[in-house]
């Protein structure tokens, strides 16, 4: 590891050394964040997975029964009966800091205050392949919202450990050997120093001796 | 109060309509981009996008991935799941862990 290009003084010494207590303390709080959001990252996203595997079969279903519906009934017709829905869906989202990522906590409220069934449309045109359709997808909605929110979670989770990451990296990597290998170098050079004068000191003192005699 | 939309082929998400959600059904890539770009102007909070549009426009979903709205989700089209909504949540593990350690194969 390269050393820093400082001068090797006292003063640069000290600096160095308090920039290296700093890096140290930061790398343990980076690295204790990493795993507590590793932690907390494995535990979403196994419930990610499961929700996505959920969501993903019963969509299919679903999904599968309106094809059916749509087979009995023209495309108007099929339009024309969920044109005007009962219910209007309003989600509200709030912000939760979770480790210092802002991930999203989703609220939702169905309007089903007005006292009228969630299909919307009268029975004499419709075939019942609609009612149990419209019935599975109203089935799935909540988690459908879970697994948006989730996997945003779990998207940011991992972007932000990515980052905790590199950075537990540079500093453990590059950083902190680097200023290690600085200081020694300061600390080597000062010796050296001090070394060179003590010998200078001793041969001065042996030259005066000798003019004494 | 924030909306949610769900973008794919018309006979896919015509369903949603009952449930009070915003449907906006699409026909191409292009319409499919435009439509997300516009609502993400918009109070839209929870974007599903079924994964027959999503699997062509990748890069638009990629730009909205760093912000925190609007939220996209794929969801199966009507042609049944193609594993691109998996394939995201592994990238993710991937990203996070290093190794896919979820599918029990390594990475």
């Amino acid at each position: 590891m390269p050393q820093m290009n400082v001068n090797p003084t006292r003063m640069e010494l000290t600096r160095l050394k308090s920039q290296l207590a700093t890096a140290v303390r930061g790398h343990d709080l980076m690295k204790d964040k990493r795993d507590e959001l590793m932690r907390r990252f494995m535990d979403l996203i196994r419930k990610n997975k499961e929700l996505r595997e959920k969501v993903e079969a019963e969509l299919t279903e679903a999904l599968h029964s309106v094809l059916l519906a749509r087979a009995v009934m023209s495309r108007e017709m099929l339009e024309e009966a969920v044109m005007y829905p009962t219910r209007r869906m309003d989600i509200n989202i709030e912000m939760v800091n979770l480790m210092s990522v802002e991930v999203p906590s989703i609220k939702y409220k169905e309007d089903d205050s007005a006292d009228v069934s969630m299909y919307p449309y009268g029975f004499a045109n419709t075939s019942g392949e609609l009612d149990s359709a419209i019935a599975r997808l109203h089935e799935i909605l909540p988690d459908m919202l879970e697994l948006a929110q989730v996997e945003k979670t779990c998207q940011r989770l991992a972007d932000e450990i990515e980052r905790t990451r590199r950075r537990v990296n540079a500093l453990e990597y590059i950083m902190i050997p680097q200023l290690e290998e600085t200081i020694r170098y300061i600390t080597m050079k000062l010796d050296e120093n001090e070394r060179s004068t003590l010998t200078r000191l001793m041969k001065v003192k042996e030259m005066l001796q000798e003019r004494n005699l | 109060m924030y909306k949610v939309g769900v973008i794919g082929d018309r006979d896919s998400v015509v369903g949603f309509r009952s449930l009070g959600l915003d449907v906006f059904a699409v026909y191409n890539f292009d319409e499919a981009a435009a439509c997300i770009d516009t609502l993400a102007k918009e109070d839209y909070a929870v974007l599903f996008v079924t994964e027959n549009m999503a699997e062509g426009i990748e890069n638009v979903i990629a730009k909205y991935r760093d912000r925190v709205f609007p939220i996209i989700t794929l969801i199966p089209s009507n042609q049944g799941v193609k594993g691109i909504g998996m394939q995201d949540l592994k990238r993710n593990v991937e990203k996070a862990v290093g190794a896919d350690i979820l599918f029990g194969k390594e990475g």
